[in-house]
């Protein structure tokens, strides 16, 4: 996602990224960042929450508007109300991803 | 507060983004200015949910996934900001899509924007916005030569002056 902004930026239209790993979009070098702490899935917050959804995205376009320099970064300021455990379990699929079985598989074989 | 950007990411998982810097030559920085204000400019959405119309468009392609877990699909969707949480389907292997399909604004806030539209926050929406199949680092060629190049090309012919994305 970070690259996919890179491009659309570098053809003329500016760009944000809301992200749950701002710290990656920095790595990755795009040129707007929100960060957010919440579950993936979740980038503008609690399902039905429209005031929590207002103030993520209130945030992207101020920094989408308002940033000076490439590789800005605001987090926004509130955290998940859902308790780790519960919410880490939550976002994830019922069945893990192909990518993710393949990992699995692989170090199970390098274990053996 | 200054995010943990591994807090909900398995353990295991996390060397594979963290420290793995830029890649091969998108490592110097890009800027387009914003320069209108907020409020004369048209907004665009983008999500990495695998949001896709359930009654007019296909769905992104989940059994070549399954068959081969290194590709994706790099195919974009287009998504009318009229779009409602019964017109939309999600494809994603890689995410719970439970509460997306309960309510999209988390994913893709095209009600939320609509209602900063009308209060003249900002100029307008987009009438429409993008969706997208995330969790791709692999097959970056394709996104670089087409995907990319067709999200432009769509997001110019919307009147986007600024684009919002959000990965799942």
């Amino acid at each position: 996602m970070p690259v996919l902004a890179r491009w659309i930026e570098a053809a003329g239209i500016p760009t944000v990224v809301v992200t749950m790993m701002p710290a990656v979009a920095e790595e990755r070098r795009a040129p707007r960042i929100v960060g957010v702490e919440f579950p993936f899935g979740h980038a503008f917050g609690v399902p039905n929450d429209k005031a929590m959804q207002r103030r993520v995205l209130e945030l992207a376009l101020r920094v989408l508007a308002g940033a000076s320099s490439s590789g800005a970064r605001v987090d926004f300021d509130q955290e998940w109300p859902v308790p780790l455990r519960e919410a880490y379990k939550a976002w994830q699929p019922k069945e893990p991803s192909p990518i993710v079985r393949k990992l699995l598989e692989s170090r199970a074989q390098g274990r053996t | 507060m200054l995010v943990d950007s591994y807090r909900f990411l398995p353990r295991s998982f996390r060397p594979l983004y963290e420290g793995r810097g830029a890649f091969p030559g998108e490592e110097s920085p890009v800027w387009a200015p914003f320069e209108n204000r907020l409020a004369d400019s048209r907004i665009a959405l983008l999500t990495s949910a695998g949001i896709y119309m359930k009654a007019s468009q296909s769905t992104f392609d989940l059994d070549r996934e399954q068959a081969n877990p290194e590709w994706g699909d790099s195919t974009w969707r287009s998504i009318p900001a009229t779009a409602g949480s019964d017109d939309i389907a999600v494809a994603h292997l890689h995410i719970n899509d439970e509460d997306v399909l309960a309510d999209p604004e988390i994913a893709l806030p095209m009600r939320g924007l609509a209602e900063l539209a009308e209060q003249g926050i900002v100029g307008g929406a987009v009438a429409n916005h993008v969706a997208v199949m995330g969790y791709q680092d692999r097959g970056l060629e394709e996104w670089r030569r087409k995907t990319a190049p067709e999200i432009v090309e769509h997001l110019r012919e919307q009147g986007a002056g600024g684009l919002i994305l959000a990965p799942a």
